[in-house]
């Protein structure tokens, strides 16, 4: 008989959190910086196009972000790799407790951390401390064709099934969870279970050098699973204890 | 001592010195302190009209402004999600805790110097927190939906988290406010009689004395019904006090940040509140006794003097404590924690946190040591002023400073101030226009404590010298 230690608030729970569901690996080897997923998050999830002054003063709203190192100055540079940054579903999430308004939640089904956007009242301590820096603030209503006329036509292509967010309001990546609300939909009505690859995330999908995969992390035969045993794979901040489900994979 | 003046001399001395020697019939103070509430020049409506036009503009107005276009219009970014907003209310929270100190554990202490300005310290904390409240509602995003953040039933059994540090915080602040409210308008009932008797008939202000006396006649049970109730409260609200500022920390101490995760916040937060709030204090009381009626006779150069020592003490303290912080946080060892400290010191705001350390520690300790210099009424103003603008420095540290460094370097950006420069202007308005406001219409002098301790006060002869005797009432 098997007992699910996590009904029962028992030590094995930490090895399930640990576990978690969806996963993701990002081989830093192959990612060249094109910036696609970056465009393919902002389309799928109905992401603000914030204008140039606030996204220069550090308001980007991007679930998703290319970071670029380099070492040296000017001319004598050297790049290092690009690292694709996002939220990185943490199993104990620092962003979860320290929501006043229970916003920000862990969804027990998927192992993923969720934005209530209609619970969010914007104190923004969520996005304090989240060691990763990767939620984003609704700073101004910038997806309100009454407040900005001119992304009325950004306004035709809304995701229809994602919501539109409005000011004062947290975000963050969901790993397209209305993606994976349509596979399970699907398999479920053909009778069997989400098979590995049988859909990816936005930000995965426009990878043209393949650098993202996504999938069932607690599957050990799934594509991610394996990538993430990768010697070279490494977690970003994980004296922290926050148990990432982001893996890296680090250069070869 | 060879003090060779008569002794006569001797006892005018001690009078002129100290008011609990120098008593005067109760009639007359009465009317004294009336006298203070009903004299207003033109200076004082002048301010009154400035103060007001100020919040209706850089507090109302402006939020306004923010409510309907969103933060964008205030300066917080990526890194620096709180800004100023969170600076004001740590800092007004913090002016908030002087006027529960003074009054509770002086009294609980019977310190009989506290007598004549426990009021003018108990409003501070009431009107502070009320700028506390604004500020961090003003910070939301959706301030129209705050009362979420309260247990409220509902049809969803949708609650707050009480996990969150920030739904602490508001417990703790409600309590505080409730209990500090509670805490002023105890001792303020035999002063609204007072006030109700010698006011004439017909007016709105017997009205209102009138009903908040509560038919307060003072007769012997009901001295001993406030006596008691006094007696509870000032023991029961200075734990409250202390977990209110702990509580504050907390908000930042159980972050998983660099500089904020530090478990010396606690102490370290309530000693810079008590440090900004006997500034504050301080500051009251020098103008109001340069601009009130009757007031030089109430507060004196002995009030400086005593609460100077206090501020001494606590600036030593404040200094202990910084180091302390300081010293654990550098030892950790912690790259970003380092990267931090020199962050503090060296980056670009550098001043803000040298002018700090001159503001709290070098220049209260060049000038609270002298007796007179700390009995000098407009010295001590300019360093209770000094006090609040190093400590204001200090939560700005703390709060946007420390906010620019994180563990993910890529992120990093200077924060600048937006809007909510005004609505922090109109906050500090706002206090002192309620502060305005009231004392011309509630005794800002407790006078039936003050007279309270002049007959429990006597000069009597011990032989040839003069001796202060004081027996105990309560």
């Amino acid at each position: 008989m098997t007992v699910d230690l996590n009904k029962l608030h028992a030590v094995g729970a930490i090895a399930e959190e640990a576990e978690g569901k969806w996963g993701m690996v990002i081989d830093m080897d192959l990612c060249t910086g094109c910036q696609a997923c970056v465009a393919a998050c902002a389309m799928e999830n109905n992401i603000p196009y914030v204008e140039e002054v606030d996204a220069g003063y550090g308001r980007s709203m991007h679930w998703i972000r290319t970071e670029r190192f380099w070492e040296g100055e000017y001319p004598e540079v050297k790049m290092s790799a690009y690292q694709p940054m996002l939220c990185q579903q943490c199993g104990k999430a620092p962003c979860e407790p320290v929501c006043p308004a229970f916003a920000t939640v862990h969804s027990q089904a998927e192992q993923i951390n969720l934005q209530v956007y209609n619970r969010c009242v914007g104190t923004r301590y969520c996005a304090n401390n989240c060691p990763y820096q990767v939620r984003s603030f609704n700073w101004r209503d910038y997806q309100d064709s009454r407040v900005r006329p001119e992304i009325t036509i950004l306004a035709n292509q809304f995701n229809p099934d994602v919501t539109v967010r409005r000011r004062g309001v947290m975000e963050k990546c969901t790993f397209c969870i209305q993606r994976i609300h349509k596979a399970q939909d699907k398999a479920k009505s053909e009778g069997r279970e989400v098979e590995d690859g049988e859909f990816t995330t936005a930000c995965a999908q426009a990878c043209p050098a393949n650098a993202i995969t996504f999938g069932r992390i607690d599957h050990p035969e799934s594509l991610v699973a394996q990538l993430a045993r990768s010697p070279r794979a490494a977690h970003h901040l994980e004296e922290l204890g926050t148990l990432p489900r982001v893996t890296y994979l680090k250069e070869g | 001592m060879a003090d060779h003046k008569p002794h006569t001399s001797h006892e005018e001395h001690l009078r002129e010195q100290h008011l609990m020697l120098d008593p005067m019939p109760r009639g007359k103070m009465n009317e004294m302190v009336m006298e203070s509430m009903h004299t207003t020049s033109w200076k004082f409506w002048l301010v009154f009209g400035l103060l007001s036009a100020l919040v209706a503009y850089a507090l109302f107005y402006k939020w306004g402004v923010m409510i309907l276009e969103g933060l964008g219009v205030a300066g917080v970014n990526r890194p620096s999600y709180w800004g100023i907003f969170l600076v004001n209310t740590v800092f007004w929270i913090g002016i908030s805790h002087a006027g529960t100190f003074i009054s509770a554990i002086l009294r609980v202490f019977k310190a009989e110097f506290r007598r004549p300005f426990t009021r003018a310290a108990e409003l501070m904390t009431t009107f502070g927190l009320i700028q506390a409240g604004f500020s961090i509602f003003m910070h939301m995003g959706r301030v129209w939906l705050s009362y979420w953040l309260m247990p409220i039933p509902n049809e969803r059994q949708l609650w707050p988290n009480f996990h969150s540090p920030l739904s602490w915080d508001l417990l703790a602040i409600t309590t505080y406010l409730l209990s500090s409210t509670m805490y002023l308008f105890l001792p303020l009932i035999p002063d609204l009689a007072m006030a109700r008797d010698r006011t004439p008939d017909g007016t709105w202000q017997k009205v209102f004395y009138r009903v908040l006396a509560l038919g307060f006649r003072g007769t012997e049970g009901e001295w001993t019904h406030l006596r008691n109730a006094l007696n509870i409260f000032a023991f029961a609200i200075i734990p409250v006090m202390f977990s209110v500022h702990t509580i504050v920390s907390w908000d930042f101490a159980m972050a998983t940040r660099p500089g904020w995760n530090s478990t010396i916040f606690g102490p370290y937060f309530v000693i810079g509140a008590l440090h900004s709030g006997m500034g504050a204090v301080v500051m009251v009381l020098a103008v109001v006794r340069g601009t009130m009626k009757n007031m030089k006779y109430f507060i004196r150069p002995e009030h400086f003097e005593a609460i100077g020592k206090l501020m001494l003490i606590i600036s030593m303290s404040w200094a202990y404590f910084f180091f302390n912080d300081y010293i654990v946080q550098w030892y950790g060892g912690d790259k970003w924690t380092k990267e931090l400290l020199h962050w503090h010191e060296a980056g670009p705001m550098g001043w803000m946190w040298f002018g700090m350390l001159i503001c709290n520690v070098a220049i209260p300790w060049a000038i609270l040591w002298n007796k007179k210099w700390r009995s000098t009424p407009w010295l001590i103003f300019i360093v209770g002023l000094l006090i609040n603008v190093g400590m204001w420095f200090e939560r700005y540290i703390i709060v946007p400073i420390s906010l620019t460094i994180n563990r993910m370097p890529f992120t990093w950006r200077l924060y600048q101030p937006g809007i909510e420069v005004w609505l922090g202007i109109g906050t500090l308005a706002f206090f002192i226009l309620l502060y305005m406001a009231a004392s011309r219409l509630i005794p800002l002098i407790p006078v039936w404590e003050v007279q309270e301790g002049q007959m429990a006060h006597s000069l009597r002869k011990y032989g040839r010298e003069t001796v202060v005797t004081v027996s105990e009432l309560e």
